[in-house]
């Protein structure tokens, strides 16, 4: 079936088979390698991009579903000149992470989290990104650049 | 982990979806959010030939004041019924279940319809609409029906919807300043409730939702019926699994369960009552 997606900006008309997973599009067909797939069960939130600006899992979306979206994937978050999205930024001052795998998942749901929530305590964004796992920070740091990229 | 191949087709109308499900047979089945479907689909645990796509069909998804009771387009999502203003207002207990339903990124995507027709009795939204007298509209080819929540759930995923009829509202009462309380107990982030209860109190009686607690989402109609007799929470939280048939599983023995849901439902009815 064909699909017409707008990723980064950019405008994509593909063909696919129904049970393409989202993840897999974007990977395999984009080769837009930064949205990782951790679980593959729904779980982990390492597959997390924005689908019209909110943040889902893409391993749980077929590539189908997604046909006349705005998608934006961690590639697409830094400005053009490269400098770092203040999400980003912020990951890397309060050494938000530590093997990385997570990371692009977080940054995707963070960013989702402070779109909808531009000013939350410490435990609304715990709470907030419930749905993302990490296997090495302890998430304490993670909390802190989410906390310090919503200006506080 | 790849779904077995199906083919794709999308409704735009609801009448459009009864006619492509009436087409494709009892190999087909509707997609809303696909949070529940796709997973079992990528464990091979369903195998649909056609998957009807409803999730466009952007009339059913709306939130509205409908006098004494709110209508709520079935293809409403999660993150919609959390964040409603009028639901807020008027049925805070279900924005509020609606809120702990998985994660953000979940609630993105799964749809109140979804959650009901799918009929986990682990789910929050079924035994939250059933506590709170909530009723469902569904549509197939011979028209529409209303079923009560309370005839709706017949065993474990399964319920009276015909393979050819459609969700398409739930109708929830107004709770008319009703005192309510949500609780679910669960052991890891963004897990289903190992029990879950779902309460509200009010000058027109109570009702309680239990999850998990059998095959079915439970209305705990014995607890009520006590309280509506001028028993006290502790005794009418004593009757908690009087209607339920708790089992075990990974994460708790029966015991455990049916010691849990009786704490549980006299915490909710203490705060409900409060
Ligand atoms: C990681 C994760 C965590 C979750 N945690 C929770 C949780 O804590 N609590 C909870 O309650 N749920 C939880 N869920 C389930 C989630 O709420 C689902 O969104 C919901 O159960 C199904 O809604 P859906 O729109 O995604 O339905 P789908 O998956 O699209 O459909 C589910 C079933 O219902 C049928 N169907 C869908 N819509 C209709 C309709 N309008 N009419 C007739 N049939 C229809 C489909 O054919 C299918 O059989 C979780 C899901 C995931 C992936
Ligand atoms: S890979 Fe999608 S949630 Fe883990
Ligand atoms: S930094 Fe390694 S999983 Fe999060």
């Amino acid at each position: 079936m064909e699909i017409k997606v707008t990723v980064n900006g950019k405008k994509f008309t593909s063909d696919v088979e129904p049970r393409t997973l989202l993840v897999h599009y974007i990977r395999e067909v984009l080769n837009l390698t930064g949205t990782n797939v951790g679980c593959d069960t729904s779980s982990c939130g390492a597959c997390s991009l924005h689908l019209d600006g909110e943040a889902v899992k893409s391993c749980t979306v077929l590539a189908v579903q997604a046909d006349g979206a705005n998608i934006t994937t961690i590639e697409g978050m830094a400005a053009a000149d490269g400098t770092l999205h203040p999400m980003q930024q912020a990951f890397m001052e309060n050494h938000g992470l530590q093997c990385g795998f997570c990371t692009p998942g977080m940054v995707m749901a963070a960013t989702s989290l402070l779109e909808e929530n531009p000013n939350p305590t410490e435990e609304e964004v715990r709470i907030g990104l419930e749905g993302n796992l990490c296997r090495c920070t302890g998430y304490h740091n993670i909390i802190k650049a989410v906390m310090a990229a919503a200006g506080k | 982990m790849i779904p077995a191949a199906f083919d794709y087709v999308r409704a735009s109308s609801t009448a459009e979806a009864i006619s492509l499900i009436g087409q494709h047979g009892s190999d087909a089945k509707f997609i809303a959010g696909g949070h529940s479907l796709l997973p079992m689909m990528k464990l091979r645990l369903a195998q649909p030939a056609v998957l009807v796509d409803i999730s466009r069909i952007s009339d059913l998804s709306y939130i509205k004041d409908a006098g004494d009771h709110i209508a709520i387009g079935a293809m409403t999502r999660h993150m919609d019924v959390e964040k409603s203003p009028v639901l807020a207002q008027h049925v805070p207990l279900l924005a509020h279940a609606a809120g702990h339903v998985g994660d953000p990124q979940v609630r993105h995507r799964g749809t109140i319809g979804g959650s009901i027709a799918h009929a986990d009795p682990a789910s929050d939204l079924p035994a939250t609409t059933l506590a709170l007298g909530a009723t469902y509209v569904v549509q197939g080819p011979n028209g529409t029906r209303e079923i009560a929540a309370s005839d709706f759930y017949k065993s474990f995923l399964e319920s009276d919807l015909a393979e050819d009829e459609m969700l398409t509202e739930i109708r929830v009462p107004k709770m008319n300043g009703a005192g309510w309380s949500f609780h679910k107990f669960n052991r890891r982030a963004q897990d289903w409730a190992i029990v879950g209860v779902a309460a509200w109190r009010g000058a027109n009686g109570s009702g309680v939702g239990l999850v998990n607690m059998g095959q079915t989402p439970i209305l705990a109609s014995s607890v009520s019926a006590a309280l509506a007799g001028g028993a006290s929470i502790a005794d009418a939280a004593a009757l908690a699994v009087a209607d339920a048939q708790p089992s075990a599983d990974n994460n708790a023995t029966v015991e455990y369960r049916t010691h849990l849901a009786k704490v549980l439902v006299r915490r909710a009815l203490e705060q409900a009552s409060a």
